[in-house]
């Protein structure tokens, strides 16, 4: 008895893996239809726009940057505190638990090159989903006083309708050098 | 008057046996329970990049995966040392990519198919030329709901 128990103890062992998946989740955008040609006006101040050439660099809103620095600047950029007039617009939502409130518009526009490493382009994904995630949890501190993850599932729909994530990773194009 | 008798010599009794059987299956189960078969042979390296905001993935049998890297040593004699596509349990080209969606939405059940979810594992010295392309033809294929697969780090 024990003898075939342990045989197919060891058999699971060899051929199962524990690790759980886990990654960053995205949406791509559906792809545009040739015929019609939608132009989308998003006015300059709304965007972020974020660089990174082939040697890794960033720049960011036209200048270059370290990309440590690079969580607050886009925490700055969304939020818009100080309503500063080159930070994105707002626009005033009824939002449940909040009542009215102004909704920060921005766009995070990533762009990347063929040349481009996925190490780097990780990086930079997760610096800003850091900084959407650092937001939410500190709107949720200071208006329910716990952490994003503890809130109910509909305060979360309401921090998540005010910080929405927007980050688009732009059509390819191409960019002088090799790959 | 109680009389105390030594019974014979004794020595340590031995230990029953008798709920071996029932300790070895309440691990087998664990390990059965907890842990999910492999599914794919990996014919490319990959090393996946850190990130600290990863999220799980819901259900496995929603997810379909794509893997991106460099060959394995074995095959890098056939293949060479640039990353390559793996689906399934072959090298592929771009093309394949969306009969590849659109197989693994045939497999799935109707009422499933619209939260089909590509994971992409992807090496993290791939550069991005080959990952844009992948993520063109998923488009093209309508398979929009994608992971970037990363390993959670925790960092402050």
């Amino acid at each position: 008895m024990a003898d075939i128990a342990f045989l197919l103890l060891i058999f699971f062992l060899v051929t199962t893996t524990m690790n759980v998946d886990t990654g960053l989740a995205r949406m791509l955008p559906p792809i545009a239809d040739s015929n019609e040609k939608t132009t989308q006006d998003v006015k300059q101040r709304n965007i972020f726009t974020v660089l990174i050439n082939k040697s890794d660099r960033l720049l960011v809103e036209g200048k270059p940057m370290d990309v440590s620095i690079l969580r607050e600047k886009a925490k700055e950029f969304i939020a818009n505190p100080n309503n500063d007039p080159d930070l994105p617009e707002k626009e005033v939502k009824q939002i449940d638990y909040f009542g009215a409130y102004e909704v920060p518009k921005g766009v995070i526009s990533l762009q990347n090159d063929r040349g481009t490493s996925y190490a780097m382009y990780m990086h930079v994904q997760n610096e800003l989903v850091a900084a959407y995630n650092e937001l939410r949890n500190e709107l949720a501190r200071s208006k329910f006083g716990k952490y994003y993850d503890d809130l109910l599932e509909d305060q979360q729909k309401a921090i998540q309708a005010i910080y929405q994530m927007r980050i688009s990773e732009a059509e390819p194009k191409s960019v002088g050098g090799k790959k | 008057m109680a009389k105390f008798e030594r019974k014979g010599k004794t020595g340590m009794p031995a230990i029953s046996t008798a709920s071996l059987p029932d300790i070895v299956f309440m691990l087998l189960f664990f390990f059965m329970v907890s842990t999910t078969l492999r599914e794919t042979e990996l014919f490319v390296r990959i090393k996946l990049p850190e990130a600290s905001e990863v999220v799980k993935l819901e259900k496995k049998s929603l997810v379909s995966y794509i893997y991106i890297g460099p060959p394995a040593r074995q095959y890098q004699s056939l293949f060479g040392t640039d990353s390559r596509i793996q689906l399934n349990d072959s090298f592929k080209t771009l093309t394949d990519i969306r009969d590849f969606i659109s197989s693994e939405r045939e497999a799935m059940s109707e009422s499933d198919r619209p939260f089909l979810q590509t994971s992409l594992k992807i090496d993290e010295d791939t550069r991005m030329g080959i990952v844009t392309d992948v993520k063109q033809e998923l488009r093209k294929a309508s398979a929009l709901k994608i992971s970037y697969s990363a390993r959670r780090v925790i960092n402050d």
